[in-house]
C-alpha cells in the first residue's frame, strides 16, 4: 500500500511497512499427512520462513502437530526434504 | 582550560566532553591519536564509555550504528581508506537516520600510497546523506564535534555528520585550544534521545524492505532533513557563540569580501593561508576576499548566491578532483550560481597528496584571478597549481 510522506515515520522500520504475504510466490504447496506424521517437528525447525507453527492436537498422543501457514509459505520444499518419514508431499498449485 | 594540543587531541576532547556511551576504535594514520587519547581517558577513569577495539572500520561504524540505535551516543573516527571501507555503512547510518558524529582526518587515496592531506576521501562520500563540515583549525575541530551532536540529534534533522580535518596540517599540529568545562558542555548538549531507538516493549524490524511505492518517500524525508539542516547549523552556531563566546562561521565563513571583485572559495586548513593572502593583497590595494565553505553538505547554495552576486571572478580552491570533470567545489559552486550570476569561475587544484600550500601559493592564485578580471575572460578553466611540468 502506498503511504503519503507525512504518514510515514521519519526513519524506516518495519511495522509501518507492509506485512508481506509471500504465499502467492508458491508453485508447490507442502501437504502434511497427519496419519503418518510422527510429530518430530523437524519441519518446524528447518522452515526458513517461520511458516510452520506448532499447534495443540488432542487426537495425537504427543498433543501437538505442525501446521503450515500458507499465507507465508513460499513452497521451497525444505520441510518435505527433511521429513524423516516422508509424510509431506509437494502438490502443484493450480 | 587552554592547552596546546593537536587537532586529533582536540577531536578526542570534543568527543569525550560530548559524553558518548560507546567509542568504537580502529587505528589509521593520521587519525590514530584520536582513539589513543580516548583509550587513555577511559584507562584513567576520566571517561566511562564502553571502548570497543573493533576489527575494522566497517565494524567501527557498524558498532556505532548499533549503539545509537539502542539509544546511546556513540563516536568513532577514521581516515582515507578506513572511510572508504565504511562507505556502505555510511549509507546505512544516514538512511536509518542515525545521528552519529565522526571525525575524518582527510588524507589522499592510494595508489600510490600517501598518508598526506587532501580531501578526496571525504568528497567521495558526498552522496551518502551525511552532513560534512570542514574545519580550519584545532579549536574549530573541538567545537564542531560538540555542535555536531546537537545538530545531528535534533529531532527535525536526525542525520549523521562528518567533521573533516586536514591530515597532519590539523591532526598533528599543535595549537592553543580552549577546552570547555564539562558542565558547560552538559548545559549546551542535551542527553541523547533517538525517537526510533530499539524498544523492547515495541519490537520493530530495522533495515527492512520498502517497496517501490514506499521507498521514494523515505528518501524525500532525508532530502528535506538535509535542507532543514542549513538553518539548524546556523542556529546552533549562534547558540554556541552565546554559550562559549566562539564562532567559526556557519555554512560559510566570510572573510573580507566587502567590495571585493575577486573572491576565492576554500575548504579546510588551507583557508588560513588564503586569509593571510587576502590581508597582504588588501594592503596593496587589491579588492579581494575569501569565503571558506565550512559546510560541504548541506551545500550552502542560497548563501553563496547572496554573497557572490556582485563578484566578478571566483576562484575555487579544490583539494580533490573528480576525474573527467574537475574539482568538486568548482562544479558545485558553478551549479549553485547558474542562472543567478554571470561571474567567471576558475578552478585551482592545489595540495593534492599533501603538496605544500603556502601564503605565496594563495597570492599567486589571487594574482591570476585578478588578471582574469582585467582580461574579462578565462585563460583556462582548470589549473593545477605548483605542478612539476
Amino acid at each position: 500500500m502506498p503511504f503519503k510522506v507525512d504518514e510515514l515515520p521519519e526513519a524506516p522500520y518495519s511495522f509501518q511497512l507492509v506485512v508481506n504475504k509471500t504465499g502467492s510466490w508458491r508453485n508447490f504447496r507442502p501437504v502434511i499427512d497427519y496419519n503418518r506424521c510422527i510429530r518430530c517437528m523437524i519441519c518446524w525447525k528447518f522452515c526458513p520462513d517461520l511458516s510452520i507453527q506448532i499447534v495443540p492436537d488432542e487426537t495425537h498422543k504427543l498433543k501437538i502437530k505442525p501446521v503450515i501457514d500458507y499465507e507465508h509459505c513460499k513452497g521451497c520444499g525444505i520441510c518435505a526434504n527433511e521429513c524423516p518419514v516422508k509424510c509431506i508431499e509437494m502438490v502443484r498449485e493450480e | 582550560m587552554r592547552k596546546v594540543i593537536t587537532g586529533n587531541y582536540a577531536a578526542a576532547y570534543g568527543a569525550m566532553l560530548s559524553r558518548p556511551a560507546v567509542v568504537a576504535a580502529y587505528p589509521i594514520t593520521p587519525q590514530t591519536t584520536i582513539v589513543e587519547l580516548l583509550a587513555k581517558f577511559k584507562a584513567e577513569g576520566i571517561a566511562d564509555y564502553k571502548y570497543i577495539p573493533v576489527e575494522s572500520e566497517m565494524a567501527a561504524i557498524s558498532a556505532c550504528m548499533g549503539a545509537e540505535l539502542s539509544g546511546v551516543r556513540a563516536y568513532t573516527a577514521t581516515s582515507a581508506h578506513g572511510l572508504l571501507l565504511m562507505h556502505e555503512m555510511l549509507h546505512w547510518v544516514a538512511g536509518q537516520r542515525i545521528p552519529l558524529v565522526m571525525n575524518v582526518a582527510n588524507r589522499a587515496l592510494a595508489p600510490p600510497w600517501s598518508v598526506w592531506a587532501d580531501h578526496q576521501d571525504a568528497i567521495a562520500q558526498r552522496d551518502t546523506g551525511w552532513m560534512q563540515i570542514f574545519a580550519e583549525n584545532n579549536q574549530e575541530v573541538l567545537d564542531s564535534v560538540i555542535m555536531g551532536y546537537k545538530i545531528a540529534e535534533s529531532h527535525d534533522i536526525l542525520l549523521p555528520m562528518i567533521i573533516n580535518m586536514d591530515a597532519f596540517i590539523l591532526t598533528h599540529t599543535l595549537e592553543v585550544v580552549d577546552i570547555p568545562d564539562q558542565e558547560m558542555v552538559d548545559e549546551f548538549l542535551p542527553s541523547f534521545d533517538l525517537p526510533h531507538k530499539i524498544d523492547l516493549d515495541n519490537p520493530r524490524q530495522y533495515g527492512t524492505l520498502a517497496f517501490p511505492n514506499q521507498y521514494m518517500e523515505f528518501r524525500y524525508k532525508m532530502a528535506q532533513a538535509m535542507e532543514r539542516a542549513k538553518s539548524k547549523i546556523k542556529e546552533v552556531a549562534e547558540e554556541f557563540k552565546k554559550k562559549f563566546g566562539r564562532y567559526h562561521g556557519d555554512l560559510l565563513d566570510i572573510y573580507r569580501i566587502d567590495g571585493a571583485d575577486v573572491v576565492l572559495i576554500t575548504m579546510g586548513a588551507l583557508s588560513s593561508m588564503g586569509k593571510e593572502a587576502v590581508d597582504i593583497l588588501r594592503e596593496q590595494g587589491y579588492n579581494v576576499g575569501l569565503i571558506r565553505l565550512r559546510t560541504f553538505r548541506p551545500f550552502p547554495t542560497e548563501d553563496l548566491r547572496k554573497y557572490l552576486k556582485d563578484v566578478a571572478v571566483i576562484g575555487t580552491i579544490d583539494r580533490s578532483y573528480s576525474f573527467g570533470y574537475g574539482g568538486a567545489l568548482f562544479n558545485e559552486v558553478k551549479a549553485a550560481l547558474y542562472g543567478h550570476s554571470d561571474v567567471i569561475v576558475k578552478d585551482y587544484i592545489v595540495g593534492i597528496g599533501g603538496r605544500d600550500i603556502s601564503t605565496e601559493t594563495m597570492i599567486k592564485i589571487f594574482k591570476n584571478a585578478i588578471e582574469i578580471k582585467k582580461e574579462g575572460k578565462l585563460d583556462r578553466e582548470i589549473e593545477w597549481i605548483d605542478l612539476n611540468i
